[in-house]
């Protein structure tokens, strides 16, 4: 069995509204081919398993992979696909390496959302016997959790329109990032309303691309790179599928998620010994909500940290110094970016974006499913 | 051979449509027609942890017993949390701008997601007591509950 697993390599293609020059296989191609030039592996003699994260009806097709086995080496050789979060990509990747099984494993996420409507895909994620025919989609289930977690624990709107200020802030010096800027608070209070409280500038926006990873066994991981990020911990949990099921404002999942992670990585004290985090802000709210159920802050305290400066590239406790997703990553490859990201701090190799403290420990946060049903934690450090 | 560097990219239009029938199942389908025949809105009992869940199911989630009781709940319940949407899609009964709400109705654990109306936007507050209105017209789905509405 391997003792421990490493990051070796990643690749991020620029992450743009409509890439209309490529197919989705193409563009997994950019990231694999880089990842590889970048290692200096070869798929055929290197690459012992390979993991895509896609979704079958983003790619209309069941089953996603299928299309994809070429360029990502399946051809008469293993692939699996996660079709959640790309953090679970990392999750499944990481326990292959530790069976003892897999030496290399090949990670890639990829999603193009100008292919088709998200909000009618998204809808086929409800449940078909007592949800579906009501319309919903993640937007409108989102401002349902948004709306429950601001009356819970008295949560302005404009705290949560400085998450969208700060992210797409740091996104300006983040070269992958599709969208960026300055903006202030009333700005971001006044783009248009769409599902209240949640505006225009609180959603991500659809974006087309995708990310790649090489992880390895401690072994292998030495002779490929001086600067390996190890993997820690890492958890996962769902909490229930119906909207009414449980109160939408309670992170039990992400506790339990984080809880596994973190014992996996000797954390005993999140808020001190994690330097930077990187959490799945598909909407605003949620990096202050997956804040608190990463127990970077007590229940209801991260708005405080936020205002405080605390969350920033120059804070005590930086949170997505990449910008997030508010800064444009497309769904399913949302995770392994969040991965991605905080593996480049570890390194010390995120450029403008790095953080100006030391990197020992990062925390990286994957979701999937509405109102963040299914959770996924990476705790990664260095040496 | 001459590499192609310029071209016009080319879009593949295609529409992926399945005429679905999902079978509600044991419990459902006794909600269904309790629903559409009596306008009685079923939960499902569990007796290990004494908690009554809407939708009603067939396995507690939380203690795996199978379940095989229901209770009629509601009509009446609470709003837990809402919003109005402001966009349309073709796949809402409703046109925008519309509230969705999750609704805890009296004697139920769990809420209910669903439709509010015959009140103003500003006026919906998590607390809010309301009561179905039935369609005219029940089909045996969920729009058999046409919406909620202030008591
Ligand atoms: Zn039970």
């Amino acid at each position: 069995m391997a003792d421990r697993v490493a990051i070796v390599g990643i690749a991020q293609t620029k992450f743009a509204p409509k890439r209309v020059d490529v197919s989705c296989g193409e563009m997994a191609y950019e990231v694999i081919e880089e990842v590889l030039r970048q290692t200096g592996l070869e798929m055929k003699k290197d690459i012992d398993n390979a993991i895509s994260c896609s979704h079958d009806i983003w790619d209309g097709q069941t089953i996603s992979n299928i299309g994809i086995t070429d360029v990502i080496g399946g051809h008469l050789r293993s692939e699996e696909k996660m079709a959640l979060d790309g953090s679970t990509a990392v999750y499944y990747g990481t326990i292959g390496i530790l069976s003892g099984e897999f030496d290399c494993t090949l990670l890639m996420a990829h999603t193009k959302m100008s292919q088709t409507n998200r909000n009618i895909v998204n809808n086929d994620a409800f449940d078909p016997i007592y949800t579906r025919l009501l319309g919903f989609d993640y937007t409108s289930a989102a401002a349902l959790q948004v709306r429950r977690y601001m009356y819970k624990y008295g949560i302005t709107p404009e705290q949560i329109a400085r998450v969208v200020v700060k992210n797409l802030g740091n996104a300006k010096l983040n070269p992958v990032a599709h969208q960026s800027g300055n903006l202030t608070v009333a700005e971001v209070l006044s783009s248009p309303l769409v599902a209240s409280p949640l505006r225009k500038l609180d959603i991500a926006p659809d974006t087309d691309g995708a990310v790649a990873m090489i992880l390895a066994s401690e072994k292998r991981a030495r002779k490929i790179t001086k600067n390996p990020v190890w993997i820690r911990g890492i958890g996962a949990c769902y909490d229930a599928h119906y909207l009414g099921d449980r109160d939408l404002a309670d992170v039990f999942a992400l506790q339990k998620a984080a809880g596994q992670a973190y014992r996996m990585a000797g954390i005993k004290n999140p808020r001190r010994q994690i330097d930077v985090a990187e959490v799945g802000d598909d909407f605003s709210y949620q990096e202050l909500l997956w804040m608190e159920g990463l127990g970077l802050c007590e229940r209801g305290g991260a708005a405080k940290m936020l205002e405080a400066g605390a969350t920033e590239i120059k804070g005590r406790l930086p949170v997505n110094p990449s910008g997030g997703l508010l800064g444009g990553v497309p769904i399913n490859v949302y995770g392994l970016n969040r991965v991605a990201e905080a593996a480049l701090q570890v390194m010390g190799q995120a450029g403008d974006h790095q953080v100006k403290k030391d990197v020992k420990i990062a925390v990286a946060q994957g979701h999937s499913g509405f109102c963040g049903q299914h959770q996924c934690v990476v705790v990664l450090g260095k040496e | 051979m001459e590499e192609i560097k310029k071209y016009e990219p080319f879009e593949v239009d295609q529409h992926i449509t399945a005429q679905s029938r999902y079978y509600a199942g044991r419990m459902g389908s006794r909600f269904y027609i309790a629903l559409r025949d009596q306008q009685k809105i079923l939960g499902a009992k569990c007796p290990r942890c004494n908690k009554v869940l809407w939708p009603p199911r067939s396995t507690c989630g939380v203690c795996f017993s199978e379940l095989t009781e229901t209770v009629e709940i509601g009509p009446l319940g609470t709003v837990e949390t809402f919003t109005v949407v402001t966009y349309n899609e073709p796949v809402q009964p409703r046109k925008a701008p519309f509230i969705y709400a999750v609704i805890k109705l009296d004697g139920a654990d769990t809420g209910m997601a669903h439709f509010l109306d015959e009140v103003d936007f500003d006026e919906v507050h998590i607390g809010l007591r309301v009561r179905p209105v039935y369609a005219r017209e029940r089909n045996g789905n969920i729009l058999d509950i046409q919406y909620f509405k202030p008591l």
